[in-house]
């Protein structure tokens, strides 16, 4: 199961994305780490981007970001 | 520099911290209004020095560094941040000290860039601010543990509220700041790659020790480093180390970035676990585990800003808010800017004799000025809103709600605003794009914003509109279809382009909309006006400069040659000549009088009347003759001044009933004939000229801004190529095309 696929108000925890790319390094930096436990709080009104709560403080990025970002209920 | 107003001995600080942790809040109640704001070299990013005082009345000179999340930088701005740490950029030397500004209330995450600054061993100076807002929350912050765990200075604060600024100047103006007791442990697998990077940064790049430690772990953390102009590059013996190593890792497949960066956060989540006390009842140990009472009124807020319905409204009323201020509101004082500058022609008018210096005061010099100073009222608007929208946390949100529509052209939904501002005007448009941090999105973002119509254009498509219909009055419909349609071709114009751009010059890695949503705070009024003040004097002082130039080159280009003496119609023979196809080309009735008036003109007989003859052929294909182009030429100083270049060439009589003058000029431009007797401004030549004003750059001020804010004439250049040949290519496919269906 991936992070866009999360349902708005249900959390979950990070288990995995790439490697590589600029967008990982940056999210990981944000905190998103194996293991953070992550709540998606709201989609923008078109859908996408998606917020999440993450260790405390709001983050918003795109599906297909989200989509290649593994979770585990 | 500010420095030089200081002593030399002057210790410099650093401030530096993430986003939205009120850094700028605090380098305003710091140092007042003692700020020099400039530019880095070669690079869009700005540079902000203070002079702060000590309790003791001794100067310090602080540094505002760009807020970043990381050294690991993913914009200019982190990479300017990162780069002055490091002590890689020649024109800003390695700061004595830092300040790290954290916001208490989201400790965990901002803990992230001091940890990596600790590595630095550089003596440190930690602000926690919003100490009261982590208070609201519950959190219980033991700063004189955290102190004690690092070993350097602590200062509790709340910059918004002038609390803890006398602690953090006398910690500053301490001589024996200690450097920070900072060890954790380097994951084992990375760890013989950092020492032999270290020894290489320490050997070949002349690093210190332990910054080039700090170096090498940057170096680890990330695989796709941004480098901007200015920054020194890594020898090649550190670059040949760093690839063998990152080699070595693709093989065996460590994610050594990941590893990293998870062992940072495990020290940090270790240091946090000891320092903040969660509130009653937070159901699992994890630190920092929600700012509650903040997070609790933005997400009521948001439920409403961010809904799929009321989101819209909301949107929609504070942009339509922005837009007509900037629309109209600004109205009010550039009416007094141009009464005020009347009134000061009026004045040199009697001081100064008649003559070629007397026009160059009042037609150059003074006309320039005001050139400059009537764009601040729309820029000075723009950015108070900006302000607003930012220290509130709305802009983030604004973001989030147009990022899809944006996305769909490549951009991300940063790009809005200023496109947004343009319809007002494109300076303050262009200058709004610094909001957006991935540097290939504001540049297109800036070169497609002219694109949207702006108020400049609005006198010349009236006054078309006016000619184009036959009528006396213009039916309401008409009139706005007309314009509608005028402003659409524009929208399309810049989507298209933007689009194309992302998709072949400007394509760069995939779009990074990672953003933080801050909660929803209080605007800091004082911190919005200074923001507001910088944006109008950088304005005036880097682009004014050059409108004024280009200003009085117009004039000159209007004025010069003079035509001789007493010999009116002679330039009239040749310019006749060149224009009509035979020497006697038939004309229906002796009321071809409008062009031969207009050629005893200064103005045809000058450099910019022979332009246009010039450029003839190249506008005839667009249905245009020399007259136009005399017109088009003229609107360079800024678009509305195609009307009254038709004035002097049509030989209107200004009064002071506008609507009469108003009238005169469409009665004069209807008239208007070709050599061959036929009419000039046909309907479809009006239409077409209208087509040309929405797309072509026509517009110094616009090319001034852009050039500064993209930090040479390369992009402004190419801007000005690239809009006029869409408008000569649509403007020659529309003449050739209605020519052929017999308009």
């Amino acid at each position: 199961m991936t992070l866009a696929q999360l349902a708005v108000g249900a959390s979950a925890t990070i288990r995995a994305y790439p490697q590589a790319g600029p967008a990982f390094t940056r999210l990981r930096e944000m905190g998103l780490l194996p293991g953070t436990k992550v709540t998606l709080v709201r989609t923008a009104p078109l859908g996408d981007p998606i917020e999440i709560q993450v260790r405390g403080y709001r983050l918003s990025l795109r599906k297909s970001e989200a989509a290649l970002v593994e979770i585990a209920e | 520099m500010s420095t030089a107003a200081t002593p030399r001995t002057a210790p410099v600080y650093a401030l530096v911290g993430n986003p939205n942790c009120g850094k700028s809040t605090l380098f305003n109640a710091l140092t007042g209004l003692k700020q020099k704001v400039g530019n880095y070299p070669g690079v869009t990013v700005e540079r902000k020095v203070g002079t702060a005082y000590t309790q003791h009345g001794q100067p310090l000179t602080l540094i505002d560094l760009p807020g970043a999340y990381s050294l690991a930088a993913r914009s200019p701005d982190e990479a300017v941040t990162r780069d002055v740490l490091l002590g890689r950029r020649a024109d800003t030397p390695m700061p004595d000290r830092i300040v790290c500004i954290a916001d208490a209330t989201n400790l965990e995450r901002n803990l992230y860039l001091v940890h990596q600054i600790l590595d630095l061993g550089r003596p440190v100076v930690l602000v926690l601010n919003m100490m009261d807002l982590a208070a609201q929350a519950g959190l219980q912050i033991r700063a004189a543990r955290l102190e004690h765990e690092l070993g350097i200075p602590v200062i509790p604060c709340e910059a918004a509220n002038n609390k803890g600024l006398i602690e953090l100047k006398l910690a500053l103006s301490r001589h024996d700041l200690p450097l920070p007791r900072h060890a954790w442990d380097v994951p084992a697998a990375l760890a013989p790659a950092v020492s032999e990077l270290q020894a290489s940064l320490i050997a070949a790049d002349a690093k210190a020790p332990l910054v080039a430690r700090a170096e090498a772990l940057l170096l680890l953390t990330d695989p796709d480093p941004l480098r901007v102009t200015g920054s020194t590059p890594l020898s090649a013996n550190t670059t040949r180390i760093l690839e063998s190593w990152k080699t070595r890792w693709t093989a065996d497949a460590t994610d050594w970035s990941g590893t990293l960066v998870s062992a940072r956060y495990d020290a940090i989540g270790k240091l946090v676990a000891q320092i903040v006390v969660q509130p009653e009842g937070a159901e699992d140990g994890h630190a920092a585990r929600a700012s509650r009472s903040t997070l609790e009124l933005s997400d009521k807020i948001d439920a409403v800003a961010t809904h799929p319905v009321w989101g819209w409204v909301i949107f929609a009323a504070i942009m339509a808010t922005m837009f007509f201020s900037i629309f109209t509101l600004a109205g009010i004082p550039m009416g007094w800017i141009e009464a005020l500058m009347a009134a000061v022609s009026g004045l040199v008018d009697h001081v100064i004799p008649q003559g070629a210096f007397h026009s160059l005061v009042i037609d150059g010099a003074i006309a320039g000025v005001e050139g400059v100073i009537i764009f601040l009222p729309q820029i000075l608007i723009l950015f108070l809103f900006i302000g607003f929208l930012e220290s509130t946390g709305y802009m983030a949100r604004a973001a989030f709600i147009m990022d899809r529509v944006m996305s769909k052209v490549g951009l991300n939904g940063k790009s809005f605003i200023p496109l947004l501002s343009s319809y007002a005007c494109a300076i303050p448009g262009v200058m709004a794009a610094r909001t957006i941090e991935e540097p290939k999105d504001r540049l297109v973002t800036i070169l497609v914003a002219p694109f949207m119509s702006c108020s400049a254009r609005l006198p010349v498509y009236l006054l078309l509109i006016a000619a184009l219909v036959s009528a006396n009055e213009v039916p309401v419909g008409t009139q706005v279809g007309l314009m509608l349609l005028m402003y659409a071709l524009g929208t399309g114009g810049a989507f298209f382009f933007a689009w194309l751009f992302k998709k072949t010059l400007l394509r760069g890695a995939p779009p990074l909309m990672i953003m933080e949503l801050p909660p929803y705070r209080l605007p800091r009024f004082r911190d919005v006006l200074i923001q507001m003040w910088e944006r109008g004097f950088i304005f005036v002082k880097r682009a004014g400069t050059v409108i004024l130039a280009l200003s009085i080159v117009l004039w000159f280009l209007a004025n010069y040659p003079k035509p001789p003496e007493g010999a009116a119609a002679a330039p009239n023979q040749p310019i006749v000549e060149a224009v009509s196809p035979g020497p006697d080309a038939p004309r229906a009735e002796p009321a071809a009088a409008p062009s031969a008036v207009t050629a005893e003109d200064p103005l045809a007989y000058s450099l910019a009347g022979r332009a246009g003859r010039l450029l003839e052929p190249l506008i005839a294909p667009l249905g245009f003759d020399w007259r136009i182009g005399i017109g088009l030429i003229q609107s360079f100083a800024a678009r509305e001044v195609f009307n009254s270049s038709m004035s002097v060439i049509f030989s209107v009589q200004e009064s002071d009933d506008e609507a009469a003058t108003r009238a005169q000029l469409r009665d004069a431009i209807r008239a208007a004939e070709r050599p061959d007797g036929s009419k000039l401004f046909t309907p479809l030549v009006c239409l077409n000229l209208m087509i040309f004003y929405v797309f072509a750059m026509q517009c110094i001020s616009t090319l001034a801004v852009v050039k500064r804010e993209t930090g040479g004439w390369k992009w402004a250049l190419f801007q000005l190529v690239y809009m006029t040949g869409t408008a000569w290519l649509v403007c020659f496919v529309v003449y050739q095309a209605g020519r052929a269906l017999g308009f």
